[in-house]
């Protein structure tokens, strides 16, 4: 009873202080300084035609790289921590323990896949024109990576190749970064060579060009992950 | 209005959902409601004109997290049994 009595009051005392942010909160009529001007210089000074893709990948590109590394770590951490237990014995065991998917879910699978897929590469391949980007494409082709899994829980996964993958989309992007200081005025700066017609696909610049290394990497990256859960499985 | 009415509808629909998964005492059902939470606020996002970040919380969010969320319940029960 007493429980319940501090649990409700602290609901209540939760409920006066955000009513008071609540009450108070109108929103801007116009932008503030620091929108304002990345709305009114963005387009000469990146060329991207989502305003969000240039903030992310050119203006705040140092972030987006420190993300990036954040989960390259967590990748390798839950393959390393997860190989440990895991030899090819248990794999024999394991897979001879699966119940089959059903007739519905594996159907559905061969034709969806390849779309979902195709879709992740549309999404980071225009992500400085549509929203999403880099990170949006590789979670879909992760989750399609997902489906394929739910519909073949034996499936052997090519580790090296998306070892490779993620190491060569990873490299490439410092380069891309390094190339930004020789070519243009700093590091990761997207005007290599010039930036092209506003609002087309090849235009902003090395945006493309970083969303699509970007794309590969998150998405090789979160497939390894669950690919990793997968086979360290135990069914019985 | 429309947008209000259905982000007040979204909102209230995402805290039941929360409450679900905190007090459930099955955790499959409690993994699930915490995926609905992630899909029901992607859609917020969209009403409120954030569409990148809702594409990263339908992906990411009600997809990847929800699945490796039941490998882990997985694996948890069999090294304890």
């Amino acid at each position: 009873m007493l429980k319940k009595g501090i649990i409700l009051a602290i609901v209540i005392a939760f409920a006066a202080i955000f009513f008071n942010l609540f009450s108070s909160f109108n929103g801007n009529t116009e932008l503030s300084d620091l929108s304002s001007y990345y709305a009114i210089n963005e387009p000469a000074q990146v060329g991207a035609a989502n305003l969000v893709t240039a903030i992310v990948v050119t203006y705040r590109g140092l972030d987006t790289l420190g993300e990036v590394v954040i989960l390259f770590l967590s990748a390798a951490i839950v393959s390393f921590l997860l190989k440990l237990h895991y030899n090819e014995q248990n794999d024999e065991e394991r897979k001879n323990g699966l119940r089959p998917s059903s007739e519905v879910l594996q159907t559905a699978t061969r034709i969806l896949v390849p779309i979902i897929f195709m879709f992740g590469a549309y999404v980071f391949i225009n992500g400085h024109l549509t929203p999403g980007g880099g990170f949006q494409g590789g979670a879909i082709i992760a989750s399609g990576f997902v489906l394929l899994l739910l519909a073949k829980p034996e499936m052997k996964i090519n580790h090296q190749l998306i070892n490779i993958i993620e190491s060569i989309s990873g490299i490439s992007f410092v380069l891309v970064g390094i190339l930004g200081i020789l070519l243009a005025d700093g590091f990761l700066d997207n005007n290599l060579f010039g930036l092209g017609t506003f609002g087309t696909l090849i235009s902003a610049g090395a945006i493309p060009i970083i969303y699509i290394f970007i794309g590969l990497k998150v998405g090789s990256e979160l497939s390894s992950i669950v690919g990793t859960f997968n086979e360290t499985q135990k069914e019985n | 209005m429309i947008y209000i009415i259905l982000s007040v509808f979204l909102s209230l629909f995402i805290l039941g959902m929360a409450v679900v998964a905190v007090h459930n005492k099955n955790v499959k059902v409690a993994i699930i409601a915490a995926g609905i939470v992630s899909l029901f606020s992607s859609i917020l996002y969209l009403i409120l004109a954030a569409p990148d970040v809702a594409m990263t919380e339908a992906a990411i969010g009600s997809g990847l997290s929800t699945v490796i969320f039941f490998y882990v319940l997985n694996k948890i029960r069999k090294n304890n049994a």
